[in-house]
């Protein structure tokens, strides 16, 4: 079946939604904000219980707190703000006031990676999963598109323990039509193949399946699953995807440095090392630009993991004629 | 004086055409919190700052810190009409590749003193240039302006304390105090007043002025010039929008760029 590419709402309307319908069926729900409620879709439940919203300001540190504070006394808080502002200016209350004593507190970050656009790169994310994935206890999600996202948070909402999600600005190319059986820590097999897995999260799921129809001209069968989840790792399909396919490409809108790329290296490299490729930003910021254009300045394309797969391939060659050889 | 009031006056005028017009054009941006500067920037780069916009990296110039990152527009058509660099560039605002990013970054565009746009965090750089300058006995001195809503920040009063305590009265901080922030109005959002008071309580000289006065804006800057021991704070009352009379304290224009018939409304009453 041919792909064809259909934009969802953003992943961000996606939280907001269920954020909002969430609130009438558990009212130990609290939600906060630091002055981004509109941005972020924290706003629609703002708009149904007033009174269990909190703007705290542009105060992300004292956010935090208040939320293990909230969570101490038998709240459930759900707290948002861009990705970068949330992560980096509270990240020491993360750490103390949440994940130290694992308190059950939802950490919602919009505006995820440099596709967030014109703004540049001061209110972009490209550190928030390694700064999550650091938190002992955090469960740590990224979904692709609007659909998961939606089961993501209610999935979110029902696990009893700290949970970062990371939210997106632009509109998201549909990648899941059904999404029963979405579960936290549990990769979804979008394409099966035999000779390469690629794996990613976020906006880089849909550019996978389009890698893997512009590989299967060159006669490469490429498997693609959705890691949504880094953190508890789906390390059983990893591990099986090494084994049957022996190569990875991973793909992320994030630095390669303490990502989704350097999750799965690390349990391949326990279960089945096989080459693996990495698809993300470099050592460097980004810039001011429009969406599109920032993600092709930046690599985070179809072609470059059509390329990088290239690459991945042929070092699987290399190690197969080296070990027939005996080498 | 009254010559060079109206001058002033023209430029600002000149300045708020330059924000929309390039907002327009970038499709994207913070039109209301650039225009409720402008008058305090136009009074900075054509009056008070000792700057050579053709020698960014002289070591004696005063330094100017848009703390407010999302303001920077103004700064950029300030910069541009004093000679930093071509009003053409005005245009490239916020596209790939271009020195004219959405927020301020240090080494992108000459001029620029420190990379912000995480608000809360241009008053804590501008005490470390004050204090640099202070160790190497030069003479400059540093300025930084701040939104209101930005004052929010517990980093924004960790550095007042700090700036207070070691006497720094070669900082001058400036509020934009337009009763705005991005959610809303700060009186419905956490309230602030009494703002001078909390300044002065903080061991700072404080003066209060009318921040669309240029008149008054450069007594202010004046007035700061000579506070001696103390670092010195300007709350400038202002409007958020100012000029344009569609977008004056209309925060739905806080982060959206005006349209096309928006543009040439607006720089029909900026004629
Ligand atoms: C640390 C941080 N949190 C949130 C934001 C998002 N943000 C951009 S502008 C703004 C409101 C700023 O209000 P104020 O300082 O009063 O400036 P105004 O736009 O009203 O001039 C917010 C919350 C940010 N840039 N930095």
């Amino acid at each position: 079946m041919p792909l064809t590419k259909r934009l969802g709402p953003a992943t961000r309307d996606a939280y907001g939604k269920v954020l909002a319908e969430l609130g009438a069926t558990r009212p130990e729900i609290v939600v906060l904000d630091a002055d981004l409620a509109k941005s972020t879709r924290s706003d629609d439940f703002r708009k149904r219980f007033p009174d269990r919203f909190f703007n705290v300001g542009i105060s992300e540190a004292n956010l935090v707190g208040i939320a293990g504070g909230l969570a101490a006394s038998g709240k459930v808080p759900f707290i948002s703000s861009f990705a970068c502002f949330l992560m980096c200016k509270g990240y020491d209350q993360l750490r103390m006031a949440i994940a130290y004593p694992r308190l059950n507190v939802k950490v919602v970050g919009s505006h995820g990676g440099i596709s967030a656009g014109e703004d540049g790169a001061s209110q972009m994310s490209i550190e928030d999963v390694a700064l999550a994935t650091s938190l002992p206890g955090f469960t740590v999600v990224v979904p692709a598109d609007a659909p998961s996202a939606e089961a993501l948070t209610r999935a979110m909402a029902a696990h009893p323990g700290p949970v970062y999600i990371r939210t997106g600005r632009p509109k998201a190319p549909i990648v899941h039509e059904k999404t029963e059986g979405l579960a936290l820590g549990k990769g979804v097999l979008l394409r099966d193949g035999t000779d390469l897995a690629l794996i990613a999260n976020g906006l880089m799921v849909w550019e996978a399946l389009e890698a893997a129809d512009r590989l299967q001209a060159d006669g490469v069968r490429a498997a693609v699953a959705d890691l949504h989840t880094i953190k508890p790792l789906d390390e059983k399909m990893v591990a099986d995807l090494a084994r049957r396919c022996g190569a990875i490409v991973c793909a992320e809108e994030h630095q390669v440095w303490g990502g989704l790329g350097s999750a799965v290296a690390r349990a391949v490299g326990e279960s089945c090392p096989v080459p693996i490729g990495f698809v993300g930003i470099a050592d460097t910021y980004a810039e001011s630009g429009d969406p599109d254009a920032l993600l092709r300045r930046y690599g985070l394309t179809a072609d470059r993991i059509v390329e990088v797969a290239r690459k991945t391939m042929q070092n699987k060659r290399q190690r197969q004629q080296a070990r027939a050889m005996g080498g | 004086m009254q010559t060079r009031l109206r001058e002033l006056t023209d430029t600002a005028r000149q300045i708020r055409r330059d924000i929309v017009t390039m907002l327009g054009e970038s499709g994207s941006g913070h039109p209301g919190t650039s225009l409720s500067t402008v008058e305090i920037v136009t009074a900075l780069y054509f009056d008070v700052l000792h700057h050579r916009p053709k020698d960014p990296a002289w070591a004696q110039r005063d330094r100017f810190i848009m703390s407010k990152g999302h303001g920077v527009p103004a700064q950029y058509a300030a910069m541009a009409r004093a000679g930093y660099f071509s009003t053409d560039l005005l245009k490239t605002l916020r596209k790939l590749g271009s020195p004219l990013q959405g927020h301020p970054v240090y080494g992108a565009t000459p001029g620029i003193e420190a990379s912000t746009g995480s608000l809360g965090q241009g008053l804590s750089i501008g005490i470390g240039i004050a204090l640099a300058g202070r160790l190497d006995k030069a003479a400059y001195r540093t300025y930084v302006l701040l939104g209101d809503g930005e004052c929010n920040e517990g980093q924004v009063w960790e550095a007042a304390a700090f700036a207070a305590h070691h006497k720094l009265d070669t900082l001058t901080a400036i509020v934009d105090a337009n009763g705005f922030q991005l959610d809303g109005r700060i009186s419905d959002i956490l309230e602030l007043e009494p703002l001078g008071g909390k300044w002065t309580s903080f061991g700072w000289e404080v003066r209060e002025i009318d921040g669309h006065d240029l008149g008054a804006v450069l007594d202010a800057f004046t007035w700061a010039r000579g506070t001696r021991g103390k670092p010195s704070l300007i709350v400038a009352r202002t409007v958020k929008g100012k000029g344009v009379s569609f977008m004056e304290n209309n925060n739905q224009f806080h982060g959206v760029a005006p349209t096309r018939e928006e543009v040439a409304k607006a720089l029909a009453e900026l004629a």
